[in-house]
């Protein structure tokens, strides 16, 4: 079975190749929907393709496969009605499916299945990193508040802390929020670092 | 008591009464609770409406037809009981294509039919053909281009290459150089004037006067089974709708819709089309055009069956379905009076008596008879003179 991923991030791709690979399907391609994709596409004759349903290119794919012979009538992967819950999954996950017509269905739903799990892992994967991100970014806030504290006031680094914590907990606000405002306030009046 | 709907949109400038119903209170007033899902496609839009992940969509007027006829992948029954607009729309191209053009710019979107006769002779000229992007197979504006091309002999499906490019991509691809042109719903023609890489070719309102464009579509059995939060949702959106043609609120509307989670781009671009004053071409001073894009105006939202059956006979035309008579009442049935009578009996909405009429008779402004005092139909003339009468589809049909 031919299994092409459509897919601008390379990361989610390869996670999801992986996951394919380890469960024995060995014939998988990566293609980023940008320029000619449709074409190359058409070449590889895939028996399943599986793309971000948050792409905008989808309409671009499913224009391709509804003129294309290459895919003979493919369709949408969640046109198993029988399955609800399997359509909100893979709706939820954010992953569609198009399948070449006449494949058993018992056949590539376990592909199905799989993309929905690895489409989910990259999602909280993803928003870990940005989790991450954010943090690091409040970090440097509160960095920068600090350091304008200490040297307005001459106050050592963990009493400028407390100054900050306690002027959040006050205004029952969180630290980088106050640590943003003294940071404004400071630019506006000049005295910044 | 309060009712939760899910609402599926793309981010484009039609899509406003939908966000200014959410935005300015017009649902929360008629008890509606709305969340809106913002799609990057059409066909994760469709499948979000068709698989019941939303009630409702802001959807093409044809894709609703071709999904109830089965044309595009699973399919269901929709109902349109509301149209979100008319018009719209813009066909912009690449400078080296323009050319070709009338220079006057004005005098070019003016006159449709010299303008079309003006790019079939030109085609010949260029070396290739030229790529047109259209947003989708089942558009408005795949089809009026189609009819554009048409009428001056050009065979859309042999003479120029139709590629599919989502809204949102159109500005990009026109970068890429991998279309020539394209046509789309505000603010993606102006956003690529604007960007110096296009020029307007035809505006949508100068083919067809009052051209069908978004319909709010739900799943029919969904519509029969949910009356109240229906007509609920109507009321509301009729009360937007009216928000958003008043001049007084165009900038405020701008604005709004500039926002990151609705249309996310600048303010003044988007202005264009509500406030008519379309730019043509970067260095030109903007070009008057009051019906650009119209919300409220003369029963816009009314869902006329003789509209969606001129939508059904462009997809007959070009052999997208077969013409049968049980196809043709399929496709009528997709528009949906009935309801919008229903829902607005109690108001002082003035609503047109009949479901059908002939479409692209009326050559300026005309008083109909109405349920409720007197109502005024727009021009809705097409731009080679054409009439169709909703009862001789195959007289129509036969025509071209």
């Amino acid at each position: 079975m031919r299994i092409v991923i459509i897919d601008d991030s390379g990361l989610r791709a390869t996670v999801l190749e992986e996951g394919l690979r380890e469960a024995g399907y060995d014939d998988i391609h990566i293609v980023p929907p940008r320029g000619g994709f449709v074409a190359r596409l058409e070449r590889m004759a895939p028996d399943v393709v599986l793309m971000d349903l948050g792409s905008p290119s989808r309409d671009m794919l499913e224009e391709m496969l509804s003129v294309s012979r290459a895919l003979a009538r493919p369709i949408a992967m969640f046109v198993d009605q029988s399955d609800e819950s399997m359509i909100g999954a893979a709706i939820d996950a954010g992953v569609s499916a198009y399948v070449v017509d006449g494949l058993r269905k018992e056949r590539v739903k376990p592909v199905l299945e799989l993309a929905v799990r690895r489409f989910n892992a990259f999602a909280k994967l993803q928003t870990e990193l940005d989790e991450a991100r954010t943090a690091l970014s409040d970090r440097k806030i509160i960095d920068r508040a600090k350091s304008i504290l200490m040297s307005q006031r001459g106050i050592s680094e963990p009493d400028a802390y407390a100054l900050l914590r306690s002027g959040a907990m006050n205004q029952g606000k969180k630290i980088v929020d106050v640590a943003q405002a003294l940071i404004t306030a400071s630019d506006l009046l000049g005295g910044g670092l | 008591m309060t009712t939760s709907l899910r609402i599926a949109y793309l981010p484009l400038t039609d899509s406003a009464v939908l966000a200014v119903a959410r935005e300015k209170g017009f649902a929360e007033e008629e008890g509606i609770a709305l969340d809106l899902v913002r799609a990057t496609s059409w066909a994760t839009l469709r499948d979000r409406l068709v698989f019941g992940q939303v009630q409702a969509a802001h959807m093409l007027a044809p894709l609703a037809i071709a999904v109830t006829l089965g044309l595009s992948q699973q399919p269901a029954p929709l109902a349109a009981p509301y149209k979100l607009n008319v018009n719209g729309n813009m066909l912009v191209m690449a400078r080296e294509f323009a050319q070709a053009l009338d220079p006057d710019v004005v005098a070019r979107l003016d006159d449709p039919l010299g303008t079309a006769h003006d790019f079939a002779a030109a085609i010949g000229l260029w070396k290739r053909k030229p790529v047109i992007g259209v947003v989708h197979r089942f558009s408005s504006h795949a089809v009026m281009l189609r009819y554009w091309l048409a009428s001056a002999g050009v065979d859309p499906d042999r003479d120029v290459l139709l590629r599919v490019v989502p809204p949102s991509l159109t500005v990009e691809a026109m970068r890429a150089g991998e279309i020539d042109g394209f046509i789309a719903g505000e603010p993606w023609g102006s956003a690529a004037v604007d960007a110096g890489l296009a020029e307007a070719v035809a505006i949508g309102e100068r083919i067809w006067r009052r051209g069908v464009e978004k319909v709010l579509a739900f799943r029919t059995p969904w519509l029969e089974e949910n009356p109240q939060a229906v007509d609920a949702l109507i009321r509301a959106l009729v009360r937007s709708a009216a928000w958003c043609d008043d001049p007084a609120n165009h900038e405020a509307l701008a604005h709004l819709l500039s926002q990151p989670h609705l249309v996310d781009q600048p303010a003044d671009v988007i202005g264009r089309a509500l406030s008519g004053r379309i730019t043509a071409r970067a260095d030109m001073p903007p070009v008057d055009m009051p019906d650009f894009l119209l919300f409220s105006l003369e029963a816009t939202p009314f869902p006329w069956r003789s509209q969606a059956l001129w939508l059904y006979s462009q997809l007959v035309r070009w052999k997208m379905v077969e013409h049968t008579a049980e196809n043709a009442a399929k496709a009528g049935s997709v528009f949906r009076p009935d309801i919008f009578r229903r829902a607005l009996a109690d108001s002082n909405v003035p609503i047109p008596g009949a479901s059908m009429k002939v479409e692209g008779a009326v050559a300026s402004p005309l008083a109909v008879g109405s349920k409720r005092g007197e109502l005024t139909l727009g021009p809705d003339r097409f731009f080679d003179g054409r009439v169709f009468d909703p009862e001789r589809i195959e007289d129509f049909l036969a025509s071209f």
